[in-house]
């Protein structure tokens, strides 16, 4: 650089330092949550502020004595295992057809799906499914749950894995065909393998939606067994009625830990890509 | 035995499109048989409804004898190498080469072993565990070769198989093809839009037209002798002279003219003194071999820049004459273009022997490398056979 800068004005350092209080304030914010989470639970009297811990895993020991905690942690996975694996072989399936197969009326087909999916699962929706699920026998089933979730799962995650399929050339399959391979041959040993990024990103992003997913096994579950950890954190309350304090940290951060295993899983093998959008 | 015959093969697209538009075609076992033709005239189609990948809509295609018409691709005894290489990305080289045995369930010993034999015949060697992805251009070419070759195929189908080469790679991998499609002495078709490459590799070159065959023929025929308008346009590196004429005479004319001072052709020789028709063109005239057009028909007259000679001397005779506009560098030879009498026309010369811009000079050429054409339709006239001398 030839000319030096100019030394800076007083007015310039104060919107610096200004810039930065508010930075540190936002951060602040939204790290305070994370610590707690994080300190909490080795706490010895933990509440609901964050300091350093007086640490113990006497919690930890309160949670997993705790008749119903770990429970829903099942609970949790099983719902969310059947729901990851039904969308992604569904949304496969389905994905690969409207990808390879020219169907008049297609990309219109898929807008309307991902414009009614958000009402699927909705809440404007819930009357209404909470019938169905009544008519077909399926209330306080985890079965059940699962099922109204692939559903309102399946349209967003069809939209999302067309793109990777569409993504896969076709001559790949082509080219298979040539040298005598079967539907079921091309299947496994090509479209498979290439889509697996993809399989894998809707399988954990299904699986982290079903997670988190409070209203729908609120409504359709009745026996406190049967519930999943989101429902059931709520009612992690004592005897007296207010929050249990040694219970719930634990819990929030056991809840916590698939998830971001997954995601650090995924991430590290194919690193997470999203393209959205129809191409034709 | 394991020729390709085509009958009156038709393929149309859902939406309309006549891709291949009636075609008639026999690929000799053995030969090295190119399709040519501008973008989107329908040459991938082709290969492809050969391969069965596309259904014909007419027609029957026959590999070695057998009515494949309606066979799956995977029962025709093809292979092919697609534009694209279609090397799957997620197998190494060797499981991408073996993958045509994969799918007949060979074993796994017996795959390795073809795998190696195959990566030394396209020195792949070396290369075996690597993906795709960490390959050159040239080498996924070669991948893409070595998996239709031990896919065992009677048929190679190739389409464009050169055209994702750089230019230097492309000489290369084209006197490679050569070499192993000789080695192989497999029947090979492939499928390109660059003249050039066709003339080096092809024994026969089917030019093609929006779906139809324009010209079929090896390539020193299509070279020299384009049978209409479209090949004489197409092929060649420097564009045939196509200029508008008229017949001034049909035969006996004697004596067309040797060049004095020779340049570029020797090709002259045969034709100079038998007795040739006369068209006048471009302010001038040139000699034609006879034929039975009408005298005072018009004619576009086609004549490449190689055939025609710059004279600067005298010249008697017909020949053209006219001034020189420009001389562009081709390397060894000149493309001058000389304006006669308003009409440009283009002529090579050797290097070094360029005329200035501003010299008159006169053009002359052989009668047999004249050619003519129909002024309406493009096709080339037939000539008369040649009077017995
Ligand atoms: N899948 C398809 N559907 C409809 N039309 C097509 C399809 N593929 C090619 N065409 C059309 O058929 C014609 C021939 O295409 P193609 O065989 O790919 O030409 P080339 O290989 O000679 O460039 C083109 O007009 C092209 O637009
Ligand atoms: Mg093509």
């Amino acid at each position: 650089m030839s000319t030096r800068s100019l030394p800076p004005t007083p007015a310039y350092v104060l919107r610096r330092i200004g810039f930065y209080v508010l930075i540190c304030a936002i951060t602040l914010f939204f790290a305070v949550p994370m610590l707690w989470i994080a300190s909490a639970p080795f706490d010895a009297s933990p509440g609901l502020g964050v300091h350093w811990p007086d640490w113990t895993l006497e919690n930890f020991r309160k949670t997993l004595e705790h008749p119903y905690a770990m429970h829903s942690m099942v609970n949790s996975l099983l719902i969310c295992v059947t729901t990851a694996v039904a969308v992604t072989a569904f949304a496969a399936l389905a994905s690969y057809a409207l990808s390879r197969v020219r169907i008049p009326g297609r990309d219109a087909l898929l807008y309307g799906l991902l414009l009614l999916s958000s009402v699927v699962t909705g809440t404007a929706a819930m009357v209404p499914i909470f019938v169905m699920m009544f008519q077909l026998g399926l209330i306080d089933s985890r079965f059940g749950v699962a099922l109204v979730m692939t559903g309102g799962l399946l349209p967003a995650a069809i939209f999302i894995l067309k793109d990777f399929v569409d993504a896969v050339p076709k001559s790949y399959e082509e080219s298979a065909r040539v040298f005598g391979a079967s539907t079921g041959q091309i299947l496994r040993d090509v479209v498979l393998p290439v889509a697996r990024p993809g399989l894998a990103t809707i399988m954990v992003w299904a699986f982290v939606n079903s997670w988190g997913n409070f209203l729908v096994p609120f409504l359709l579950i009745r026996s406190i067994d049967k519930q999943p950890g989101a429902v059931l954190m709520q009612t992690l309350t004592d005897e007296g009625g207010s929050v249990n304090l040694q219970v719930l940290p634990v819990f929030s951060l056991l809840f916590s830990i698939p998830v971001v295993v997954l995601y650090l899983l995924v991430n590290s093998r194919y690193g997470f890509r999203f393209h959205g959008g129809i191409k034709s | 035995m394991a020729g390709i015959d085509i009958e009156g093969l038709a393929t149309v697209y859902p939406n309309g499109v006549r891709a291949v538009d009636g075609l008639d075609l026999h690929v000799a076992d053995g030969e090295f048989f190119a399709l040519l033709g501008p973008s989107g005239c329908g040459k991938t189609t082709l290969l492809r409804t050969i391969a069965g990948l596309e259904a014909a809509s007419e027609g029957t295609v026959r590999i070695d004898s057998v009515d494949v018409t309606r066979v799956e691709p995977g029962k025709r005894g093809v292979a092919m190498v697609f534009q694209d290489y279609a090397l799957f990305p997620h197998m190494n080289v060797s499981e991408n080469i073996t993958y045509p045995l994969k799918v007949r369930r060979v074993a796994a010993a017996t795959r390795s072993e073809v795998a190696s034999h195959t990566a030394g015949e396209l020195s792949l060697q070396g290369l075996l565990e690597r993906k795709p992805a960490q390959l050159s251009g040239g080498q996924q070419q070669r991948v893409a070769l070595a998996r239709a070759i031990a896919s065992k195929g009677k048929v190679l189908l190739l389409d464009e198989p050169l055209s994702n080469l750089d230019a230097r790679l492309r000489l290369e991998a084209r006197t490679f093809l050569k070499k192993l499609q000789r080695d192989l002495g497999i029947t090979t078709v492939f499928v390109t839009h660059d003249q050039a490459e066709a003339l080096a590799l092809a024994d026969r070159i089917a030019v093609m037209d929006s779906g139809k065959l324009r010209q079929l023929g090896s390539p020193r025929e299509v070279f020299a002798r384009p049978t209409n308008t479209f090949v004489a346009n197409f092929i060649g590196s420097t564009p045939m002279n196509l200029l508008p004429g008229k017949v001034a005479a049909s035969s006996g004319v004697e004596g067309a003219p040797r060049p004095t001072d020779t340049t570029s052709s020797q090709n002259g020789s045969a034709a100079s003194s038998a007795a040739v028709g006369l068209v006048s063109v471009a302010g001038g005239s040139l000699p034609a071999a006879t034929f039975s057009t009408p005298v005072g028909a018009e004619v576009t007259v086609g004549i490449r820049p190689e055939y025609l000679t710059v004279a600067s001397g005298d010249v008697t005779g017909p020949a053209l004459r006219g001034i020189v506009v420009v001389a562009e560098n081709l390397g060894t030879q000149s493309l001058v273009t000389v304006d006669c009498d308003g009409t440009l026309v283009g002529v090579t010369v050797p290097e070094e022997t360029e005329p200035a811009p501003g010299t008159a000079v006169a053009l002359t050429a052989p009668a047999t490398r004249v050619l003519l054409y129909d002024h309406d339709s493009g096709e080339l006239l037939a000539r008369q056979p040649a009077p017995v001398a």
